[in-house]
């Protein structure tokens, strides 16, 4: 297994500013296949079929998203997509949308149809507004040759802010509120924007639309393993020479992914998913990468042999704290515990009980906390306590 | 925005504009001024405290007057292996602040900010909506000299 290019087809094929440049490699093509040779319901089928789960970090499947809110009563349905991409270390959104913004119209176009939303919404990141002329431009070329008569595309910029990557505080976002966290039955799909059923997916989730539809569900579901199927876009950075964007068909191995495509030497951890994410001892390398071992939203950040696992894990930690929407106490007063007692392990300075407070810390806020923010945010400790016990202990005042 | 535009939204959805107007206020003014929010609070009929909670929630958004121009270096672990410390330290050295400051002739604001999503060109810094990548301490100077 290794490189194959689904999502990325036409980055750096394309004139990003230039619809006709989309429309020679079959741009549009699936949205008219979508809406004239299928009826919403079989669109829904082949994405259930397709195996697509979300490529935000929850690997929700995708099209029982869409069913879900297709059924949900009322005629006022939203769609999102979700281009905050908060996570640390995480960059592919940005190269999509530099890229490739026409794969991503089309991708929001059919979700649209298919679940009968008129309405859909880009929330763009303020770190990103440096994007925004490029994607307005590729909406407006969309607009005019005729492709978004259904559906009306808007961009929200954000303002800011980690949490509003997560869906409930995005919507709340959107209504022009603070970005909290909902307390949640009910989901989005039932009861989303304004209270309408809304589905929400991320960039790169929606940019396999249209290709699934074009090539259909049984080409797509032989790529990759029996329950993560396609590939999967990685952001490399840290401690490597190449850092960057690699598609891989999922299952592909990490140690391919950092020593043979990044050319990563001497590597001591990766951390895959971001400041929440898995922390993978160089022992570990040869895990593969899946929505069954470790995922997330595909952020690959490489530590060679000469960093310290405590400083890593207590930066992270920090913002964690710094981001927490602070909603629900777990959450609020977890992180900040944490600070407190990995900044002692940071100075050498730890107590003896320590140890034993950070695990009983985890258990607490991985069970309490509201959000997948406060439910993830021990999982850098816990497995740095199991990976790198040692550097813990050694720092014991 | 005009009472007219105000008539047509539909219900329930009022507070819609009003991140949307914060960040035009943010880049018009350069922060959010108090008069705006109690403005801002009447037209779109919430309450202040409603407006001032969004206004003081994104941290892109300010309540008090920043500088001219805004620079916000990546403190995010990516960044922080390559160096960004030595960058934070050349900004600091040049306009003679530190993070959370504003200079006295009011021409620069400084912040330390999360992953701006250009890892893969690290270290990196944003001065109001551009990006800056791949900085070295040699290459401050001649940047922050572009901002008037
Ligand atoms: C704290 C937090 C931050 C998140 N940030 C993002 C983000 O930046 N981008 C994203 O697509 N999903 C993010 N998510 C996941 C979303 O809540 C949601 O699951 C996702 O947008 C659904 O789209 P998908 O099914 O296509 O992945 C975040 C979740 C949490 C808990
Ligand atoms: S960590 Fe600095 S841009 Fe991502």
């Amino acid at each position: 297994m290794s490189e194959k290019r689904i999502v990325l087809k036409n980055c750096e094929v394309i004139d990003p500013r230039h619809i006709t440049t989309y429309l020679t490699r079959d741009g549009f093509r699936a949205l008219e296949k979508a809406q004239k040779e299928m009826t919403p319901e079989e669109i829904i089928e082949e994405v259930k079929a397709s195996g697509l789960r979300g490529r935000g970090g929850a690997g929700f499947p995708c099209g029982l998203k869409w069913e879900l809110a297709r059924n949900a009563p009322g005629d006022e349905k939203y769609v999102i997509c979700n281009a905050d991409e908060g996570e640390v270390g995480t960059f592919k959104d940005r190269y999509i949308l530099q890229n490739d913004p026409f794969t991503l119209i089309e991708g929001i176009a059919i979700a649209a149809h298919a679940i009968g939303a008129k309405q859909g919404y880009i929330y763009l990141r303020a770190e990103y507004h440096h994007l925004l002329d490029s994607l307005v431009n590729a909406i407006d070329q969309a607009k005019e040759r005729g492709f978004l008569q259904h559906v009306d595309i808007d961009i929200r910029e954000g303002a800011g802010a980690y949490v509003c990557g997560e869906e409930s505080a995005l919507m709340d976002s959107i209504e022009g509120k603070r970005g909290e966290v909902r307390y949640r039955p009910p989901f989005p799909p039932t009861k989303g924007l304004w209270g309408k059923p809304t589905i929400i997916n991320n960039v790169e989730t929606l940019m396999n639309i249209p290709q699934i539809i074009l090539n259909g569900a049984s080409w797509f579901n032989q790529i990759g393993t029996e329950r993560s199927k396609g590939t999967k876009v990685f952001s490399v950075s840290g401690d490597v020479k190449r850092p960057g964007v690699y598609e891989l068909v999922l299952g592909t191995r990490l140690k391919e992914l950092v020593e043979e495509l990044a050319l990563a030497e001497k590597v001591k951890m990766v951390q895959v998913g971001g400041a929440t994410g898995r922390l993978v001892p160089y022992d570990m390398i040869d895990t593969a990468l899946s929505f069954e071992t470790i995922l997330g939203a595909g952020a690959i950040t490489v530590f060679d042999q000469s960093r310290d696992v405590i400083d890593i894990v207590y930066r992270t930690m920090e913002f964690l704290a710094e981001e927490s929407c602070g909603k629900c106490a777990p959450c609020r007063e977890g992180t900040e515990a944490m600070v407190e007692i990995l900044g002692r392990f940071f100075r050498s300075e730890g107590m003896e009980k320590d140890i034993r407070v950070l695990e009983e810390l985890s258990s607490a806020m991985m069970l309490s906390s509201l959000c997948g923010l406060g439910q993830a945010a021990p999982i850098p400790v816990t497995d740095s306590l199991q990976y790198f016990r040692n550097d813990y202990e050694n720092r014991i005042k | 925005m005009s009472k007219g535009q105000e008539g047509v939204l539909p219900q329930g959805k009022e507070q819609e504009n009003l991140l949307v107007m914060l960040e035009r206020a943010q880049s018009e003014f350069g922060y959010v001024p108090e008069e705006f929010i109690v403005e801002a609070a009447h037209s779109l009929n919430v309450s202040i405290s409603e407006v001032y909670g969004v206004a003081t929630f994104y941290s892109f958004l300010s309540t008090k007057p920043l500088g001219k121009n805004v620079i916000r270096i990546c403190k995010s672990l990516p960044c922080y292996l390559k160096n960004s410390q030595m960058i934070i330290k050349s900004v600091e050295d040049e306009i003679g602040i530190k993070p959370g400051e504003t200079t006295p002739d009011g021409k620069f604001s400084f912040e330390l900010t999360n992953c701006i999503g250009a890892c893969d060109e690290a270290p990196a810094m944003l001065i109001n909506n551009d990006v800056h990548v791949n900085l070295t301490p040699g290459k401050i100077s001649q940047i922050l000299k572009s901002y008037k």
